[in-house]
């Protein structure tokens, strides 16, 4: 029986270009088999850059198609984890946007002062750069005793690296910069040993912080905080996807509470503007007023 | 063919380049146009003012799932690749690719991936090899080439290696880019019947973004 060709098809050798419609067709099939076998939904996620991380994948494996790679996920668990890293680790930076961390020291640490005890969490924490970030500012500030620190990640291989406290030697000199840049008051070096290659940050940063697993698209809320940290988590997320999370955002936040977003991120295209006021011209510093 | 995007690439030298390159356009242009300059991780808004100090369209720094619209330059971030979506951007802090974020190429691979034969790449002065096999990809999907001329570029390094990337794009003085791309944007809004049925097929786009 003959099937029924879209126009430009034929069954006769390989398609003679590129074809974007039948790609789509196989990254959807593929987020939705793991999906459906893992549990992992990356189906909400932008589609451009999925697409990049999984042909960066296609290619580490010495593979040719996204069908290659939809047989190698689901059947061979250690790929599965292996594009499990490439899909759902962003890469930071500590103290990344140096003028970010001075306008929360300025505006936000004043207005947790206020506060008995706070609860901040970090959405979407990583390999831990910015938990530490915002533990030493917090540390300095003399509040980090009162505060819980909820740091989540949907990949607990991540978590593991960020519970240890260890980042590459070789990225101090630039995290030293953009420390002094952010209005760190004291030496950065004095935050953390030198071992080999690794810089092990003191354990007592991390005394008040939870690492956990959490999923932001599909867990609820745990908690009511004081503060949201999601820097440039959310930029992977297409625009309905975006808008539930910041549903999930607004619902775990106290009044007053105060949403931090990456420096190109904003809530313009969200419907949860209206809610937020601006504290900053510049950094994405949001305060929930309604 | 009506082209609905173009993207412009260029590294040490692209300040001046693109600044003559962007005056040259006519008021009325009407195809977007996505400039990504290599620049310093904390560069500020300086390169999006000093752009626009030289024509009257809008210039602006892309931010996160920005929509995009006709008339309109867009300046890739620094320290974040820029990614081209169906009629919007994406960022990404994945990891430089050659020691660039943005990378060319990143930016390049994306506009051919999503828009096909209606991507434009342009190559400008630099002194690395970033955007070369990013304009070939465009090339290789049925898009347009350009690259500035070697000889008149301030740093021919980026515009030769394209060119040994994708021999038959057209070598041009920045005048000449400037003119053609011109061109190209009073075609670039409507498309007629004749050119809209020898467009390849394509994946319906969504419709335009608010």
């Amino acid at each position: 029986m003959a099937l029924p060709l879209r126009p430009g098809r034929s069954l006769n050798g390989p398609p003679l270009s590129y074809d974007a419609e039948l790609e789509r067709i196989e990254i959807e099939l593929l987020l939705e088999g793991v999906y459906r076998h893992y549990g992992f939904d990356f189906r909400s996620y932008a589609y451009a850059s999925i697409r990049r991380r999984l042909w960066k994948r296609i290619e580490a494996e010495q593979l040719s198609s996204i069908s290659e790679l939809q047989a190698l996920v689901l059947h061979d668990t250690s790929a599965m984890e292996r594009l499990l890293l490439d899909l759902s680790v962003s890469v930071t930076a500590m103290f990344r946007d140096p003028g970010f961390y001075q306008v929360f020291r300025n505006e936000v640490v004043p207005l947790l002062r206020t506060y008995p005890f706070i609860r901040v969490w970090h959405a979407g924490c990583s390999t831990g750069e910015e938990v530490y970030s915002t533990a030493i500012v917090l540390e300095e500030e003399g509040l980090l005793d009162r505060t819980r620190v909820y740091a989540t990640d949907i990949n607990d291989a991540v978590l593991q690296q960020a519970r240890a406290g260890i980042f590459p030697l070789n990225r101090m000199q630039e995290y030293t910069e953009n420390y002094i840049r952010a209005g760190g008051t004291r030496s950065f070096s004095e935050y953390y040993t030198a071992k080999y290659d690794g810089a092990l940050f003191s354990p007592t940063l991390t005394r008040n912080v939870v690492f956990s697993q959490h999923n932001l698209v599909t867990d609820r809320s745990f908690a009511e905080f004081n503060v949201i940290f999601c820097r440039n988590v959310l930029i992977y997320f297409d625009r309905d996807l975006q808008n539930r999370v910041h549903a999930l955002f607004y619902d775990s936040l106290a009044m007053f509470g105060v949403l931090a977003l990456g420096s190109k991120e904003s809530l313009r295209f969200s419907q949860y503007e209206p809610c937020y006021e601006k504290l900053d011209p510049r950094e994405k510093l949001y305060r929930k007023i309604k | 063919m009506a082209y609905e995007i173009i993207v412009v690439g260029t590294s040490w030298g692209g300040l001046a380049a693109l600044r003559e390159l962007i005056a040259g356009l006519p008021a009325g242009f009407a195809v977007p146009l996505v400039v990504v300059q290599h620049r310093h991780r904390q560069s500020d808004h300086l390169l999006t003012s000093l752009l626009q100090d030289r024509t009257a369209l809008c210039v602006c720094e892309v931010e996160d799932k920005a929509p995009i619209a006709p008339g309109n330059i867009y300046v890739a971030p620094a320290d974040y690749h820029l990614l081209v979506e169906s009629g919007y951007f994406s960022l990404s802090t994945d990891d430089p690719v050659r020691f660039s974020r943005p990378s060319i190429d990143v930016t390049f691979q994306s506009a051919a991936d999503t828009y096909g034969p209606r991507a434009v790449g342009v190559v400008l002065t630099g002194a690395n090899a970033d955007g070369a096999t990013g304009l070939k990809r465009i090339f290789d999907r049925g898009g347009l080439a350009f690259v500035q001329l070697p000889a008149t570029a301030e740093s021919p390094t980026m515009p030769a290696a394209a060119l040994a990337c994708v021999p038959t794009a057209q070598a041009l003085t920045l005048a000449e880019i400037s003119a053609a791309l011109g061109a190209l944007g009073a075609l670039g809004a409507p498309a007629d019947v004749a050119t809209e049925s020898m467009k390849p097929t394509m994946a319906a786009r969504p419709p335009e973004c608010p």
